[in-house]
């Protein structure tokens, strides 16, 4: 008999373990938020939280945007040319870098950049004792560490999705123009002409939702980070896979809401 | 008055403390001595409430420390870990400072710095120390550091955690005498565990004997080497045979 329901109770548990940690991150996503509503106020960790975020994550949101542009150019055009639709390369590449790979691929850079340092850091501090340290100086963690780095994130990510959405344009316009045979104004005006400000507004506030997610994510597994090198290992690893997968996850339901009437 | 009646603490079926009474008078300096792993720490962490105990009560000066403001309760204490725990992002004066820097003890940045550049004197470092990260210091730097943090805000209370482990015996002996000093000049009530005994004889004024989560033997340091009591005859002497298993 309990050949049989072993398997069940596994499975069981495996099920209330899950559902017990969505509960434990949306109590803590919770806190976070009441912690940057309420005082006190860190904002030297703030600036500091946007600068780390937002500034140092430019270039890899650049040149993954670039590239990517320049690929979704290719691909229409190679893919449009089966039913002599090459000309809507302009239009499907500021379409599909706004709404969809733009945002995409800004929160899985930040997921892979920010989660990780933010997880490893507090990991660190965790296992070191710094967080204790903090109590003992009458501050906070969650509004020391957490507040400032999820309104930084919050703030700065729809920026960054902004960025890399016009830089990733920019990489279809040079493959269009330079290699497809595109003229550089007609081009530019088919862009700006196709695009509606509900695609750019849908595009930001899914990088600040992305931004969200990546910084609860890594400072729910930093302040949650197990013992030594390999409690910090495993909560930047952790960290990270959950960020991706609820990104992409929020990416569906964001795309759903804006888009599927 | 720090006062703990009847503390226990476990760890899912690993008893840690398990029944622990003991007082720490104004101005007295405790040492908590006992084996590795024996709840040293623990106990230090339930008193400053980043633990919380499964039963029993802990008071400071009458009050229970579970009901008390924490902040107002907080900025009483002191505290030098056994790791430094120093700030890795921040230099050594806003380490020093940092209380200084914020909350309600908060202070202009130019006094702040000038009081930690104070209490780095006081600990033996020099005001170049100051700007330099906690990487680039050595151990005992660091021990110093921490050291000048915890009595930046010149507490009432103040908790060493292995106040020497890890340092050579000469950086032990300045560290000793510094907390010793700095107690007395003070007038703090200070906490220390440790299991080194050069530590014990500079800094206590009375020692606790943690094994089997009680406090098996308490009294003067004076007495401490006549107690009779064979858990501290043990420890002092450093004998494998005794009631201290040496595999634990």
């Amino acid at each position: 008999m309990t050949l049989i329901t072993s398997p069940f109770a596994a499975l069981g548990r495996t099920v209330l373990g899950f559902l017990a940690m969505i509960g434990r991150v949306a109590i803590f996503a919770g806190q976070a938020i009441g912690h940057i509503v309420r005082p006190p106020f860190y904002p030297r960790e703030f600036l500091s939280a946007l600068i780390n975020v937002g500034y140092f994550s430019l270039p890899v949101v650049g040149l993954t945007a670039i590239f990517t542009g320049g690929a979704l150019a290719l691909q229409i055009y190679s893919g449009g040319q089966r039913f002599s639709a090459e000309a809507v390369v302009p239009q499907i590449v500021a379409i599909g870098m706004v709404r969809e790979l733009g945002p995409v691929l800004v929160g899985l850079m930040i997921a892979a950049r920010v989660t990780s340092s933010i997880a490893a850091e507090i990991a660190t501090m965790k296992v070191t004792e710094q967080i204790d340290a903090l109590v003992t100086l009458s501050t906070h963690p969650m509004k020391y560490l957490t507040a400032p780095r999820v309104l930084a994130a919050i703030l700065v990510v729809p920026a960054l999705v902004g960025i890399g959405d016009v830089i990733g344009i920019m990489g279809g316009y040079i493959v269009g123009t330079n290699q497809l045979g595109f003229a550089p104004g007609a081009y530019i005006t088919n862009t700006w002409n196709f695009l509606e400000a509900s695609d750019l507004i849908s595009s930001l506030i899914k990088g600040a939702a992305f931004g969200f997610i990546a910084a609860v994510m890594g400072c729910y597994h930093g302040m949650n980070s197990g013992r030594g090198a390999q409690g910090v290992g495993r909560a930047t690893k952790t960290s990270v896979e959950a960020a991706a997968v609820l990104i992409l996850a929020a990416n569906f339901l964001l795309t759903n809401f804006f888009f599927a009437t | 008055m720090i006062e703990l009646n009847n503390v226990h603490k476990a760890f899912g079926s690993k008893r840690v403390l398990d029944g622990i009474d003991l007082t720490i008078n104004r101005g007295e300096s405790m040492v908590i001595i006992g084996g590795s792993g024996t709840g040293k720490s623990v106990l230090l962490k339930c008193v400053l409430g980043l633990m919380t105990q499964d039963s029993g009560t802990i008071t400071l000066d009458g009050e229970d420390t579970s009901k008390v403001d924490r902040d107002a309760f907080l900025a009483r204490f002191g505290m030098l870990f056994q790791g430094g725990a120093l700030f890795d992002s921040l230099p050594v004066w806003q380490n020093v400072a940092f209380r200084l820097l914020r909350g309600s003890l908060k202070r202009p940045r130019d006094e702040a710095r000038e009081i930690a550049v104070e209490k780095l004197r006081r600990v033996g470092l020099t005001p170049d120390v100051a700007d330099l990260f906690p990487s680039e210091l050595s151990g005992g730097m660091q021990k110093r550091v921490g050291l000048a943090r915890a009595i930046a805000a010149e507490p009432e209370i103040i908790f060493f955690d292995e106040p020497t482990t890890g340092l050579d015996p000469i950086m032990s002996g300045v560290i000793n005498d510094l907390i010793r000093e700095i107690v007395v000049e003070m007038g703090a009530t200070a906490m220390t565990i440790t299991h080194d005994m050069s530590s014990v004889r500079v800094i206590a004024d009375k020692i606790a004997m943690l094994h089997d989560g009680r406090i098996q033997w308490t009294g003067p340091v004076s007495e401490m080497d006549a107690s009779g009591d064979p858990y501290v005859t043990q420890f002092i002497s450093g004998s494998a045979e005794g009631p201290i298993e040496a595999v634990r």
